[in-house]
């Protein structure tokens, strides 16, 4: 065993199991979570297909649809687009920068538990037959005390809690990873373009989360101690909530497809062979989108009967968005053009797939962002259609290909090219079969979220169609995942690089080790891999008889000092249980608050008790500043 | 019957679909162009090395700069055509007919204002209006937030507890045009149905004649005992009909309960049979219904079905 094994695996058994703080364990755990979250809540979807396959219909009642719908949002809101998307951040990002961990081990070890224990909870109550049925977007009064006895609402808005608390760890990992710890020479303009993307993300997450907090914490106030936030009778607000909601709830949809435009600014650019075109257009176009996505909410209430001039500001407001969304596809559509002849593998297919899917989501988007069409449009299939174009076309597409393309880096296996292609196919053509009819639902005047409609109403034809085109959908799924069960048992085996991709995680072995590089390469250029001198040189100097980690300066990513990390620990898991219990308690009373914090303050001192084994190897090793090899290519070999 | 947003019967919803075409048009044109652009790039024969920039960068970054401008442009002028046509339908005129819908879970209740009370008329689920001239309503919500949506006649609007909006309607040819409530409103979100009837303004005034009426008087002795079980059992304990002792306001008024093509907010066809089998068990047409079973013998039933149906 090397000291560098020695120092970062994992101790074997449960307890190791449990403990572990690699980013790598914790975000493979968190991908097949949210994974197994995004198949449950697409079940959910099946089920309501099947329902409004034809009319009057009674194959579920109006209380089980509206969990189902309601429960299929929440899930594949906050358990599945925004986790997966930091859960593959939290894998990859310290590989693209070239460092050792994420900036705080244990406390992503803890977001992970906590994503985990909300999302059992809230698939808990959906299977008990008391999961919340307002809409993932709980509008009050229907969300209120008044109208929605009972807890479920209860445990909608604690869902949020634990979904969001773990958004937050997240996303200060993702900032902090990026911003502080990446390897000499990759100064911010070199910084791959997923990590600018997840960077961008993490800060609208920073700021919109909140907000949400916020609303459900007035929420359950207003539930449990008869606060009357929202309670016009009493001097309240109904609208008040829907701010609150959209002011986080439309950043939101921007959080799960900004990581996607990151992905494809990886995938895109291997496979036209050339580095990508206009990498400073597409920095600031993320940038603008981050900035722009808080200016737009208001657009989620075109018919609250708010003053006009008021909604032109946002409707201008929201059309502007499809300016740097544009500016994105462009410089794709220049580097493809001006780039070798493609090839079309998997990823890559699920890339094109993006563009003739997400390109009508983002056109329609424009037409619901205009406040006169929107008075039609609001609130019916047509939005159904168009939200699956956005997000469906803009992030799940581009996440499959990121599956395509990454799982050989996470496995040691490549995912097999030909169940691959049929998972693209029947995905891409299921998808529009599913969604296309909705667009003419709605202009025909069906509401969303209703459980049955009559046979007069003359819907059926489409309603059936599209539920063909749902199952076609679960067909492709199918195909995914027993590629993914397949593959990672008996797939091909994938050398360190198998797309001869430009970026830093393919500089280590596949799967990487526990230390993730077993010299920490410095970069001279956005595209390290592809340059003829590549390394130009390695970190020396960092202590290996500890988890160190080399801290570097935000802009020029020149060398500042050596972190320290700290070790595996099955506090985190346990602080997990602790803050679990006191979040499940304040479903039902608010003394959980103060009681429930004490075992979590327990839990919080054992997480930062000092060991003295470590203290013991500090003094030891005395921990020396760190040293930036010279560029020697002697060093590299 | 087909009806929908497209399929317009009055200025306001035209002004919305021709907005639409018109997007519709701009945006196809783009689409078509973007996915040229991009079929041709994949189709493209280039041979460029791996990492290394070719020389036409700084030609790609100008086309793409043209590109940006291009849709900066289009962009402007569809937010300009959206602005204007919301001019054009901001608010009905000062002389339009008012009218106050309040919605509940799960029906709508409509009202004609009058200054001569006797004038008022009180009903549900069904809007009666002149055709040709602008309606304003009035909405506002009893309960949770409601939407109100007739896509033939205009877009939708919210009705909001603690707010008052409003609507203008106006349909340009006679007709039963179909609105459903656009909110999610709770477990009959999906059976919260009405109807907009528009009608000539003599027939209208003949509606509306007909409606200010109070309830005949029975005609036969079913009718009597029929109306007799309404006001001693629960019934007049949630419903109103008009000139007789029955007042409450919680569930729809019943004067003119039989004149009106649907029951339930448009869950059943008005006839007898849907009548009694409502009246019988309610939460088993619409689950979640605040109207509850009765407890009323088939007899009694059969009596307050036929003085209902008297209700013309």
């Amino acid at each position: 065993m090397t000291p560098l094994e020695a120092t970062w695996n994992d101790r074997p058994g449960l307890m190791g199991w449990l403990a572990t703080t690699d980013h790598k364990r914790v975000a493979q755990r968190y991908i097949v979570t949210t994974l197994v979250f995004f198949a449950l809540a697409g079940l959910m979807a099946a089920v309501m297909r099947a329902q409004l396959a034809q009319p009057d219909n009674h194959l579920v009642g109006p209380d089980r649809y509206d969990q189902l719908f309601s429960m299929h949002g929440t899930a594949m809101m906050f358990l599945f687009a925004v986790p997966v998307m930091e859960a593959v951040a939290l894998y990859l990002i310290p590989l693209m920068v070239g460092t050792r961990n994420v900036a705080f081990p244990r406390l992503n070890a803890y977001g992970y538990w906590l994503f985990l224990f909300g999302g059992l909870m809230s698939f808990t109550v959906f299977f008990l037959n008391i999961g919340p049925e307002a809409g993932w977007f709980s509008y009050v009064p229907l969300a209120g005390p008044q109208y929605s006895p009972g807890k479920r609402q209860d445990f909608y808005a604690q869902l949020v809690t634990f979904t969001e608390v773990a958004a937050l760890i997240g996303a200060i990992q993702i900032i902090v990873t990026a911003f502080k710890m990446r390897t000499p020479g990759m100064t911010l303009a070199r910084m791959p373009l997923f990590v600018w993307a997840m960077v961008a993300t993490a800060f609208m997450i920073l700021f919109a989360m909140p907000s949400v907090m916020l609303a459900t914490t007035f929420l359950i106030t207003d539930r449990m101690v008869s606060t009357q936030f929202y309670n016009p009778a009493e001097g309240g607000d109904a609208l008040l909530w829907q701010h609150l909601f959209w002011f986080f709830g439309h950043p939101e949809v921007y959080i799960i497809f900004v990581p996607a435009l990151g992905m494809i600014s990886e995938i895109l650019p291997t496979f036209a062979r050339r580095k990508v075109v206009g990498y400073a257009a597409l920095v600031i176009a993320l940038v603008t989108i981050s900035f722009l996505s808080f200016g737009l909410w208001v657009h989620h209430m075109f018919v609250t009967g708010l003053p006009p001039l008021g909604m032109s500001f946002f409707t201008a407001a929201s059309i502007m968005i499809a300016l740097p969304t544009g500016l994105q596809i462009f410089c794709w559509i220049a580097t493809l053009a001006t780039g070798a002849r493609v090839t079309f593998a998997t990823p890559f297919l699920f890339v094109i797939g993006f563009f003739f899917i997400f390109v009508i989501g983002g056109l329609t988007g424009i037409m619901l962002g205009a406040s006169t069409l929107d008075q039609q449009l609001h609130d019916s299939y047509f939005v159904v259609a168009h939200l699956h174009y956005v997000l469906i076309g803009g992030a799940v597409f581009p996440l499959f290909g990121a599956f395509y393309f990454w799982f050989p880096k996470l496995t040691g296996r490549l995912l097999s090219e030909r169940a691959g292609r049929w998972n693209f196919w029947l995905f891409f053509i299921g998808f529009n079969v599913a969604f296309f009819p909705m667009h003419i639902l709605g202009l025909e005047g069906m509401p969303r979220r209703i459980y049955t409609y009559s046979e007069a109403s003359g819907w059926q034809g489409l309603n059936l169609l599209s539920t063909l085109g749902a199952l076609t959908i679960a067909a492709s799924m199918l195909v995914f995942g027993v590629n993914v069960l397949r593959s990672w048992r008996r797939g091909q085996a994938a050398p360190d690089n198998p797309w001869r991709a430009s970026g830093l995680e393919w500089a280590t072995s596949s799967p990487p080790p526990s230390y993730n590089f077993a010299e920490l390469p410095t970069v001279a250029s956005r595209t390290p891999l592809w340059d003829a001198d590549f390394p130009p040189a390695t970190v020396t100097g960092l202590p290996e008889k500890v988890r160190s980690a080399l801290v570097t300066h935000v802009h020029d990513a020149e060398p500042d000092h050596v972190e320290i990390l700290p070790g595996p620990s099955v506090w985190p898991f346990l602080a997990a249980i602790a803050t679990t219990l006191m979040f499940i308690g304040t479903v039902f009373t608010p003394w959980a608050l103060p009681i429930g914090s004490i075992p979590i303050a327990i839990t919080l001192i054992g997480w930062f008790w000092p060991s003295a084994d470590e203290a013991e190897t500090l003094r030891e090793i005395e921990v020396p500043p760190p040293e930036h090899a010279g560029a020697s290519p002697e060093a590299a070999a | 019957m087909m009806q929908g947003a497209l399929d317009t019967a009055g200025p306001f919803a035209q002004h919305i679909a021709g907005l639409f075409w018109t997007f519709v048009a701009v945006t196809a044109v783009v689409y078509l162009v973007v996915m040229g652009f991009l079929i041709h790039a994949l189709r493209r024969r280039s041979r460029a090395a791996a990492g290394e920039a070719p020389a036409d960068t700084a030609k790609s970054l100008r086309v793409i700069g043209g590109a940006v401008i291009a849709t900066a442009v289009v962009l402007v002028g569809l937010a300009l055509s959206d602005f204007f046509a919301g001019r054009a339908l901001a608010r009905p005129p000062a002389d339009a007919m008012r009218v106050q819908i309040t919605a509940h879970q799960w029906w709508w209740e409509i009202e004609y204002p009058d200054a001569n009370p006797s004038l008022r008329i009180r009903t549900a689920n069904e809007l009666h209006i002149p055709v040709g001239k602008p309606v304003a309503l009035e909405l506002i919500s009893d309960d949770v937030i409601h939407s109100f949506w007739v896509p033939s006649l205009n877009g939708k609007r919210d009705l909001i507890p603690g707010y008052a909006n409003s609507l203008a309607l106006q349909a340009s040819r006679p007709g039963v045009y179909q609105g459903k409530c656009a909110e999610f409103c709770g477990l009959q979100h999906a059976q919260m149905n009405v109807t907009v009837h528009a009608e000539d303004p003599q027939r209208f005034a003949t509606w509306q004649a007909s409606q200010r009426r109070p309830a005949p008087d029975p005609a036969d002795a079913v009718a009597a005992r029929g109306r007799d079980i309404f006001m001693n059992s629960t019934c007049a304990q949630c419903h109103a009909v008009q000139g007789t002792d029955a007042g409450a306001t919680l569930g729809p008024d019943l004067t003119h309960v039989a004149s009106r093509s649907t029951l339930a907010a448009g869950a059943l066809p008005n006839n007898p049979q849907a009548m009694a089998s409502w009246i019988r068990n309610p939460p088993a047409i619409k689950p979640g219904t605040r109207m509850p079973a009765s407890q009323l013998s088939g007899d009694e039933l059969a009596a307050v079905v036929t003085w209902l149906g008297s209700l013309r």
